[in-house]
């Protein structure tokens, strides 16, 4: 009997070990795999983040060229009445070329002309005008001026672009390089900060365009999603977790709620369209809209996040609150909310950064016009970040790549603070009981 | 602006009101606050609520109808020729006018003086309303300050008001739902007035802007989906593929493998990744993968469109990864110990318990949140606007450029929108189409995942 | 099969010497030595939170999986240690089987259940072979009248009792030459348990077996040693009757007669 046991056991041991290798063998490649998906899915988030940071960091950064501009009275003033409105109307545009033809080419043609102020910005003419108006007395004077180059000179000398002498295709013509190069060697060309970038609104020239405007319009919009979602959402937490009857009329509106969360967004946007603005008349491409339609969008959120927060209050709390006659109102009042707040709150947060890089629905509500000016209030027409985004991406203009990536670096920034901050506040309240 | 001023008087109002109904609790209660039925905080809430809850609602209602009104004022008004246009020509009329009495010129004399009447019109509302509202919380304040006693049972009244609230607001989900549901009806049904129901479900030819101009051989136009679905499918099924094997595969590395060291990398990485908005997605499509895939298939002799499903497709699967990702964690961490531990006992190995035991365990899961991720990618709008194509051409090959339902609908709704062409409204049947589909694989998601975690649970 | 072979005294099986558990920071098992013997069932008793699970699963090396658990000392099987370097894991679990506490059958076909581990460890060289150590497992298991007609039936829809047996199949179809039992009836009722009980008195016939259990009556009725743990020390070990008759040591005799456990 001992000898039969020793006998079946040997032959297993044998027939197991003859196996083994391959079976490791198996186990290593299945390994493998996973740490290859995990490292390619990683592999993706840093491709997608390297290419934006190497295609927007230019962006941050602006050219300028150091043009000697004489202000001239024939040209600003020539009754000499330093009238503010003859001063606003001059043709400092003339100035500008004028002392870029001083510079670079004696030639007067016209296609000179046009190549030389291909060169600056239509915004150095601002710039002057600015000046004069500011100060009158400068008329007459000379002064070298740093003036902001266009966008086609930016993205040669940032080398987005390739500048071969003689080469097609190319976006400056062979004397606008060759005049390029001049300049370059004079030192009469500087990269310094893109103030313009963070301060104007939208704009067709690329080296004018801003993000100052889309920051302002989402800032509104998301301000009236909080005012709207914030409390409509935590009172249906409230209600359903502290209140409601378990009944089919309770339970429709969880099985609504969960449904709503994995809606389209697009849909959302066709709501408002068909809603907000054909039955109520709100005003297009107003934050207003938008605000209310991301308030929809991200109300499920919260109440899920609501109700998880209100769920790991321990019921005891509850139960002492009673135990002292309080009302079921003055119990969520006075203990249940305050100490699922963090958690509401955090919920609330990670709500706010997917209704700040939504960008479908507000599509559907006209937030893509060509906005300019910067919103003074929730119902002026706006643009918002990501839409900003999505219009400059579908531009020509090779400088709106880099502007376009500079903008998402923004956005993302705005999201990975916003997350900072929902992890912080998750961290510092996790369960203090 | 205005409006604000008003609301921000009537809040303060309320506060006043507030103010004077604790007070009067204290003067009625002798200054014995035991004697009072509530705190004397809850009669000022109560004389509060009475001042500003219906002066709030006339405002609302105000605010909702005032528009509509106006603009009816305005219409009538107008010379007898433009009234009779029509309805998408008084739209533009209208909007003429709104923007001459916000201060643009305008070069019509009829319309100028239609601004001015519109401006006049709002500015008599808006004072009617304002006197309207405030005369009525003054009413309500008094009324409810009158009637404060002690006896009176402050507290349940507040309380009830505020459950109404809470009531209320829970509903918001309801009313979302039949808004969603009614709009698309409503315009869908018109839409299927004007284009038969079967030839938009199966017919093969999709070329809505055939009909914008009503004077062209072919001004129908075709509204036929199909070749929108086969589009929307053939994406959806290229990020499957990516986002499949990539998340499942890294949810069971991280939950089976990984050192914690690996986890704290890996894991906040993919939560980055999920959080990044889709539009930066699509611009990374256009960037950099689309061209990317284009060179890498001139070089091995294929001709691949700039604009091919397969770019579109790859980078909603990137989106998509930590969705099943963190959907396949759930499900594997949730397959009891014990299963592990009777495979272990038997001498299996990791990957063989793993691949013999706990994925079968947690297939259902899994399915579940596969539909869901289908359902997110056919939903999934910005990706495709920005990386697929316009043109909707009834195929399977990858290197071809498709368009999607949601292309469409944007497409057909970003621009100049006439509310009666069959090609805006096309777009309204998109949206039922996409609706109806995305509840149903969520409904059924929801199901199976509901199923399989009350088996474990 | 009714003839009863006597082993020798001297062939252990199990040898522990000096056996340290750390979870972490809290030790779980302190220098335990205990000796067990092939072609027996030794029982594990003592009251819940003593170690005996923790030395049960120190065995076929369960407690690997257990995050920050550490072992010393020596676990010797057939005199060659378990914790060497050289040895596999995997193999030593073919050569180790266990029954859990609850029964865990995998949510697939009763046949898939007990044909997993000759699947796994290449034990059959094709069909037939495998039909045949699936039947004889389920009869060894005394299960196979109760479920030859229903084998493709998923193993979670047998009864708890069943469930337990068909888990007895699963681990004795690899044919290992140790079984350990963690408190195998703790989640069936008496009938069921009375048939396991049945159960592992015949598998002594071929197997050696290490049962860790809170019943006293089931340790006397199935074991012929017993080991009394406390506080994650060895108390004391002997002859099943000798323990239950005539304890040695104070706290046997105060568990076994009830005063605490």
């Amino acid at each position: 009997m001992t000898e039969m046991i020793q006998t079946t056991a040997t032959r297993t041991a044998e027939t197991v070990a003859a196996r083994l290798n391959r079976r490791y063998t198996a186990e290593r490649r299945f390994r493998a795999l996973g740490l290859g998906a995990i490292l390619l899915s990683v592999g993706f988030l840093a491709v997608l983040l390297g290419s934006i940071v190497d295609k927007g960091w230019t962006g941050f950064l602006q050219t300028q060229i150091a043009v000697e501009i004489a202000f001239d009275p024939q040209v600003i003033d020539p009754e000499g009445t330093r009238d503010p409105a003859t001063l606003d109307t001059a043709d400092y545009a003339a100035l500008v070329r004028a002392g870029m033809a001083a510079r670079l080419s004696p030639e007067a043609d016209r296609a000179t002309r046009r190549d030389l102020s291909a060169l600056v910005s239509t915004m150095a003419a601002d710039q002057l005008r600015a000046m004069v108006t500011a100060d009158p007395a400068l008329i007459g004077s000379r002064a070298t001026l740093w003036l902001l180059a266009s966008d086609k000179l930016d993205m040669v000398v940032k080398g987005q672009v390739p500048r071969q002498v003689g080469a097609a295709g190319n976006a400056l013509n062979d004397r606008q390089l060759g005049w390029l190069a001049d300049l370059e060697q004079a030192h009469q060309t500087r990269k310094t900060f893109n103030t313009t970038f963070f301060t104007a609104g939208d704009s067709r020239a690329p080296e004018q365009a801003g993000i100052w405007g889309a920051v302002v319009g989402s800032f509104f919009s998301l301000a009236i999603t909080l005012l709207v979602s914030f409390p409509l959402g935590v009172a249906t937490a409230v209600y359903l977790e502290e209140f409601a009857p378990i009944n089919r009329w309770t339970n429709l509106i969880e099985v609504n709620i969960n449904n709503l969360a994995a809606v389209p967004s697009v849909v959302f946007g066709l709501l408002g369209l068909a809603v907000f603005l054909n039955v109520f008349h709100m005003p297009r491409s107003a934050p207003l809209v938008g605000g209310l339609v991301l308030a929809l969008i991200c109300l499920p959120t919260i109440i899920i996040a609501g109700r998880a927060a209100l769920k790991a209050v321990p019921p005891s709390i509850r139960q002492a609150a009673a135990g002292l006659g309080a009302s079921p109102l003055q119990i969520v009042a006075h203990h249940v909310l305050p100490l699922a707040m963090p958690g509401m709150l955090t919920g609330t947060i990670l709500g706010m950064a997917r209704a700040l890089g939504e960008t479908a629905p507000l599509l559907m509500i006209g937030m893509v016009a060509f906005i300019v000016d910067i919103p003074k209030s929730p119902l002026d027409p706006s643009a918002v970040l990501p839409v900003q985004i999505y219009l400059w991406a579908g531009s020509p203009e090779r400088a709106f790549v880099e502007k376009t990536s500079a903008a998402i670096m923004v956005l993302l920034l705005f999201l990975v603070s916003m997350n900072m901050v929902a992890i912080v506040l998750r961290k510092k309240f996790e369960r203090r009981w | 602006m205005q409006t604000l001023t008003l609301a921000a008087i009537l809040l303060l109002l309320s506060s006043f009101a507030f103010r004077l109904g604790r007070k009067r609790a204290f003067a009625v209660s002798a200054h014995e606050p035991r004697s009072l039925h509530s705190l004397p905080g809850y009669y000022g809430s109560w004389v509060a609520l009475w001042c500003g809850l219906p002066a709030f609602a006339v405002l609302i209602a105000w605010l909702a109808l005032e528009p509509t009104l106006v603009r009816e004022l305005v219409i009538t008004d107008l010379p007898a020729a433009m009234q009779t246009l029509p309805a998408e020509r008084i739209d533009i009329l209208i909007n003429e006018v709104r923007n001459a009495a916000q201060g643009h010129a305008t070069a019509n004399p009829d319309l100028a003086a239609a601004a001015e009447h519109y401006n006049r019109l709002r500015q008599v509302s808006f004072a009617a309303v304002t006197a309207i509202s405030v005369a009525i919380a003054l009413a309500g304040a008094a009324f409810a300050y009158r009637r404060v006693q002690p006896a009176l049972r402050a507290r349940p009244r507040v309380e009830s008001s505020i459950t109404v609230f809470l009531v209320a607001s829970s509903t918001v989900a309801i009313f979302t739902t039949i808004g969603i549901v009614l709009s698309l009806l409503f315009e869908a049904l018109r839409f299927f007035q004007m284009v038969g129901f079967t030839d938009f479900l199966f017919g093969l030819n999709w070329s809505p802007q055939m009909s914008t101009r009503s004077d062209q051989v072919g001004s129908s136009g075709a509204f036929g989906m199909i070749p929108l679905f086969t589009g929307t499918m053939l994406i959806s099924l290229i990020s499957m593929v990516v986002a499949l094997p990539l998340g499942l595969f890294s949810a069971i590395y991280m939950s089976e493998y990984a050192q914690p060291r690996v986890r704290a990398v890996a894991k906040p990485a993919l939560e980055i990744l999920a959080g990044i908005p889709t539009v930066v997605f699509g611009f990374f499509a256009v960037i950099t993968v689309a061209p990317l895939i284009h060179s890498a298939g001139e070089m091995i002799g294929l001709s691949v469109a700039s604009e091919s499903a397969l770019a579109a497709g790859f980078v909603m699967g990137i989106t998509l990864i930590p969705l099943i990702s963190s959907l396949s964690d759930d499900v594997i961490t949730a397959v009891p110990h014990s299963l592990r531990e009777g495979a272990f006992g038997l001498g299996a190995t990791r990957s063989e318990c793993i691949r013999q035991v706990v994925l079968p365990a947690a297939l259902p899961g899994i399915v579940g949140g596969v539909l869901l991720a289908v359902s997110r990618a056919i939903g999934e709008t910005m990706i495709v606007v920005m990386a697929a194509g316009l043109s909707a051409k009834l195929t399977f090959n990858p290197l071809e450029a498709v368009t999607t339902v949601t292309v469409q609908i944007v497409t057909l709704l970003v621009g100049d929108t006439e509310f009666d062409s069959p090609k805006t409204l096309a777009a309204f049947a998109l949206g039922l189409m996409l609706f109806a589909i995305t509840l149903a694989l969520n409904v059924v998601a929801l199901h199976i995942v509901q199923k399989y975690r009350e088996k474990y649970d | 099969m009714t003839l009863n072979v006597v082993l020798p005294q001297s062939s252990t099986k199990v040898r522990a010497t000096a056996l340290d558990v750390h979870y972490g920071d809290k030790q779980a098992l302190f220098g335990v030595d205990l000796d067990i013997r092939a072609g027996e069932v030794t029982a594990l008793i003592g009251p819940s939170g003593c170690g005996k699970s923790t030395f049960l699963r120190c065995i076929n090396r369960m407690n690997d999986l257990v995050e920050g658990a550490r072992v010393s000392g020596s676990l010797t099987i057939d005199g060659s240690d378990i914790y060497d370097r050289t040895i596999d894991v995997v193999q030593l679990r073919a050569r180790v089987g266990m029954v859990f506490q609850k029964p865990n059958p995998f949510p697939k076909s009763i046949y898939d259940n007990v044909a997993y581990g000759p699947r796994i460890h290449g034990l059959a060289q094709d069909q037939a072979e495998l039909d045949d150590i699936v039947m004889t497992s389920l009869e060894k298991a005394g299960l196979l009248n109760e479920v030859k007609d229903r084998l493709l039936e998923t193993g979670t829809s047998l009864s708890g009792g069943q469930q337990q047996r068909l888990c007895i199949a699963r681990a004795i179809a690899v044919e290992p030459e140790v079984i350990l039992m963690d408190e195998p009836c703790s989640a069936l009722d008496p009938i069921a348990t009375a048939k396991v009980e049945e159960l592992i008195d015949e598998l002594r016939e071929n197997f050696t077996i290490v049962i860790v259990t809170h019943s006293m009556q089931q340790a006397a009725r199935v074991s012929q040693r017993t080991a009394f743990f406390h506080l994650g020390k060895v108390i004391e070990i002997g002859d099943t009757e000798q323990i239950f008759t005539n304890p040695q040591q104070p706290l046997t005799q105060g568990y076994i007669t009830g005063r605490f456990g």
